[in-house]
């Protein structure tokens, strides 16, 4: 077992923390605030591979692995966690699922311009009135001579308002319950049936766009089929094993974020006549954020891991780093909030921004609770 | 057109300096290192010199430790070809030494263009350009901020302490780039992966007995503590009183 | 082995510039120690006629390097004329001002004698016989004490860090008139055109003060109260390395360790966080005065003076009541 990373590694890491702090940072206060998506930004990741890392040369890609996505989503988080959405989103969502399931037809059409920022993607699971309950949908898509019928309507989809193409879950066969849903690749633009509407309500993630989907009628082809009709419960379930370890890393990134900043904090900042760093309740507080980051990096960096020898499927690893990413980033954020006083309450610091941020992700792609019931389920069958 | 570019190793701006046990280094624990910021710019140049012609060949040349190589590494994943480490893994700390170990390794090789950095951030000295284009006796054009190649001369911009100055000059010259000459690139992740396959020669760096020595290192002397004069506007009828008749500084 | 000290007189258009003074007045004292005399070069065109003043800044005898081809420095033409003069002369030390073109010839004229080179020094000491200098590395992070092994050393001497004693009209110099060969190969660089400073920008080398603003800026327009501010105290307007990167201000007014190292006799820092390659460049400023929102802001620690608060109220404050106390 080795914990070094590789010189190619580490100039990943630099790569993506110069790209956070040159490129994301100058713009981020005033973006953030005007819950703007910089299109340019966007671009320039696509530009360097960013959307590459686990497709390959064939496809546009440069196959730097889960590892090194995972790391770049951790220097990207540390700095912004909006922005660690669309990059993953373009990544770990379309394009490894078509990738995965696509024909050699999908896959060409696809996967290159996703890849190299031509093409926004999205996947729409979640709906109004199912989240956890994904076999709870009430999207259709019923079949004609010479297509589907899309009807139904998705919420909370990232990218939803700016998205190309999606990957839509919807039932065939309702009767069939979950094996009766199924995976289509929408083209979202310059169809009449379909309506895209931004949530402007949410509490944080500003920059990366979030919106509702409204189908009605919306007709597509027969080539829009991704995998077998009735496989959609599947692919879903082992697209959400890929994106969820996204939302780790993000996790990571953020409880990083929090504590380097809250270390910075404390030696900058003198109360009763000394760096409040000295007062052992603040240390209680720095090496706590520290540990739960350090753990939940592991567990993050070790999915990653057994994703590029190969077990794509390592459910137990991605959801333990999840739940744990998850809980390491609200922990660190709130106890930033408390070495910072006052000024973590402010939005002139970036913490209270990453206490927004950090809540979202017990909720998205699989809630807290709902990764625990995957890990309890998994280590019971063991 | 084949381009070289001198790079040396040296600790991010952003690090705190620690010195050493010994007294006459810098502690190098937790210190980050990366390719000095002016050798940057010389190699982003090449790079684009290179893409404008469409053709050429960039060699790296780095003088220090093995970690050079690191640092090697990144010119390669921005664009340069391949390179040779001139290992030294004494440190040398003077600069005439490191010129001339440069210029005995550049002896051997073909070239148009030869950049540095306008100085490496760590001993500042701005002169191991100059010290090799003479060593070379190859015309040398400091602090440039354009770079124009066209019919075996150049047609530089540099900073000068006139303001600032358009320069001819024959090819083969050297030139060091001052910042502004250009913002260089992120390595995209797919010339990362391909750097370490690009050819890196290792061979030991040809040091002549330095003829300076480093007697010691010391941190600047502290500033005495300053004072917050108050908060806001209110502050500064006191400001101004301070500054005229405390400080004398207006 | 010689004792004298060679000193590059540095001058512009024909005139010579206070550093040339602050060189000579080091070099004389230099020269004391040594046992020797303080020689200076002049080279350039029509650069004769001052040359015998510069006795009265201690120089014991001029050597001019007078030739119509050396109106312009490049450093290859002046680098040779420079170091035929030192060769010939066999001095213990070479002495210029780390000005762009001190710094240059001192590298051309050290890889042409084969000498030690120290660049940029702050203080220096006689020793053995010899001389010893400190010089800040890492853009004064640390500073290094530095001994030389071989004769002559060259060193180059901080602007404004030694000030020229005031010039004494009863002395003049020996001037000695050389012609040297020059050959074309010495002129494969050419100036082609001078670009010259924009007329009533002062260049932040060279001011007394300097106002310097950063991020808190909040975009290139907020440089208007920093111009107003620095046109009343004739000051100039210096940046942080951010605002330079964001191309807000042009890199030649960057202050920082990738920019330039200052030491005005007052530094007002505006809306600057204080990083540590921004300290490194002004942390030798006589008085520094720092002004920021944020009152855990690092520039403060730096400070002798701080105002908490938003600059752009504190400025135009100061502004004006600097105009009141100064009349």
């Amino acid at each position: 077992m080795k914990f070094d990373f590789t010189e190619e590694q580490k100039s990943m890491m630099e790569v993506g923390r110069d790209f956070a702090e040159k490129e994301i940072l100058p713009t981020q206060e005033q973006d953030e605030k005007s819950h703007h998506f910089r299109k340019e930004t966007f671009k320039k990741m696509a530009e360097l591979g960013f959307f590459g890392c686990v497709i390959p040369e064939k496809y546009g890609g440069n196959e730097t692995g889960h590892l090194c996505a995972a790391l770049l989503t951790e220097e990207i988080g540390r700095v912004s966690a909006s922005w660690t959405l669309p990059f993953n989103m373009q990544m770990w969502g379309p394009a490894f699922t078509i990738l995965n399931y696509g024909n050699e037809e999908q896959k060409e059409k696809y996967i290159p311009a996703l890849v190299n920022g031509d093409v926004i993607g999205a996947f729409a699971i979640t709906e109004p009135n199912s989240g956890s309950d994904v076999a709870g949908m009430g999207t259709t898509a019923t079949e004609t001579d010479d297509g589907y019928i899309l009807n139904g309507q998705k919420m909370w989809i990232s990218n939803a308002q700016t998205a190309d193409m999606s990957l839509v879950y919807a039932y065939t066969d309702k009767a069939k319950k979950h094996k009766g849903i199924s995976c289509f690749l929408v083209n979202m633009k310059n169809n009449p049936g379909i309506k895209t509407a931004a949530i402007e309500t949410k509490l944080g993630l500003f920059c990366a766009p979030t919106g509702e989907i409204a189908f009605e009628d919306a007709k597509i082809p027969k080539s829009a089929l991704l995998g077998q009709k009735g496989e959609g419960f599947k692919i879903c379930m082992w697209q959400l094993n890929n994106t969820r370890l996204g939302c780790a890393a993000r996790g990571v990134g953020i409880a990083r974020g929090c504590h380097e900043h809250a270390i910075k904090y404390a030696l900058e900042r003198t109360q009763f006549g000394q760096p409040i760093a000295e007062f052992e309740m603040i240390q209680d507080q720095l090496a706590l954020m520290y540990v739960e980051y350090e753990a939940a990096r592991l567990l993050v960096l070790k999915a990653a891991y057994e994703k590029d020898q190969g077990n794509i499927g390592n459910t137990l690893s991605v959801s333990t780093a999840k739940y744990y990413a998850a809980e390491a980033a609200v922990n660190a954020s709130g106890l930033a909030m408390k070495v910072f006083g006052s000024y973590g309450y402010s939005s002139e610091y970036p913490v209270e921004r990453f206490f927004r941020d950090a809540k979202s992700l017990q909720t998205v792609e699989g809630t807290s609770n709902i990764q625990k019931v995957i890990i309890a389920r998994a280590i019971l069958s063991k | 057109m084949n381009i070289v570019v001198c790079v040396k190793r040296v600790p991010d701006t952003e690090t705190k300096i620690k010195i050493g046990g010994e007294g006459t280094k810098i502690d190098p624990a937790g210190v980050e290192f990366i390719i000095s910021p002016f050798d940057e710019f010389a190699v982003e140049e090449a790079i684009r010199v290179k893409e404008k012609l469409g053709k050429g060949e960039i060699t790296i040349l780095s003088l220090g430790s093995a970690d050079a190589q690191t640092i090697m590494r990144k010119a390669y994943a921005m664009g340069a070809d391949k390179g040779v480490h001139l290992n030294d893994p004494s440190e040398c700390q003077d600069t005439l030494a490191e010129a001339q170990a440069l210029a005995a390794a550049l002896k051997g090789m073909q070239f148009d263009l030869l950049l540095f950095g306008k100085q490496a951030v760590d001993y500042d000295n701005g002169a191991v350009g100059v010290q090799v284009a003479k060593l070379l006796n190859i015309p040398v054009v400091t602090r440039i901020i354009k770079l124009d190649v066209a019919d075996g001369k150049a047609i530089v911009e540099r900073e000068s302490d006139m303001g600032k100055e358009i320069v001819e000059v024959k090819l083969p010259a050297a030139f060091t780039a001052e910042k502004g000459l250009n913002e260089p690139r992120y390595p995209k992740l797919m010339d990362i992966m391909k750097a370490k396959k690009k050819p890196l020669e290792e061979k030991p760096a040809q040091l002549e007995a330095p003829k300076l020595s480093i007697v010691k290192m010391d941190y600047p002397p502290a500033r005495p503590p300053g004072k917050i004069v108050g908060e806001g506007e209110e502050a500064v009828p006191a400001l101004v009183n301070l500054l005229k008749n405390e400080a004398k500084a207006l | 082995m010689g004792n004298n000290v060679l000193i590059f007189a540095e001058q512009m258009g024909g005139k010579f510039r206070s550093v040339a003074y602050e060189a000579i007045c080091q070099g004389k004292k230099m020269a004391q120690g040594l046992g020797g005399k303080a020689i200076a070069v002049a080279i350039g065109a029509g650069v004769e006629a001052a040359a015998k003043d510069l006795g009265q800044y201690g120089a014991d005898k001029v050597i001019v390097v007078d030739n119509a081809k050396l109106k312009d420095f490049t450093v290859d033409a002046y680098g040779k004329a420079f170091s035929e003069v030192v060769s010939k002369n066999d001095p213990a030390v070479v002495l210029l001002a780390a000005t762009f073109q001190g710094k240059d010839l001192g590298g051309y004229a050290s890889a042409a004698l084969g000498a030690p080179l120290s660049s940029d020094c702050t203080e220096w000491a006689s020793l053995d016989g010899g001389i010893q200098v400190k010089r800040p590395i890492y853009a004064g992070k640390a500073y290094v004490t530095v001994k030389f092994n071989s004769q002559p050393a060259v060193i180059s001497l901080r602007p404004k860090v030694f000030l020229a004693d005031a010039p004494d009209a009863s002395k003049s110099a020996e001037v000695e008139k050389i012609d040297l060969a020059l050959s074309d190969d010495d002129f494969r660089s050419v100036v082609k055109e001078i670009i010259a400073k924009t007329a009533g920008k002062i260049d932040v080398i060279e001011a007394d003060i300097i106002v310097s603003g950063g991020r808190g800026l909040k975009g290139p327009e907020g440089f208007a109260v920093l111009e107003e501010l620095a046109g009343l105290l004739g000051a100039a307007v210096g940046a942080s390395r951010t605002v330079v990167d964001e191309g807000w201000r042009p890199h030649s007014d960057q202050i920082g360790q990738t920019g330039k190292v200052v030491s005005p006799k007052l530094y007002i820092a505006c809306g600057i966080s204080g990083a540590i390659q921004h300290l490194a460049g002004m942390r030798t400023s006589k008085c520094i005065v720092a002004i920021n929102k944020d009152p855990e802001a690092p520039i403060f620690s730096t400070a002798d003076y701080g105002i908490v608060g938003d600059l752009f109220k504190v400025v135009p404050a100061l502004t004006a009541e600097i105009k009141k106390a100064i009349g």
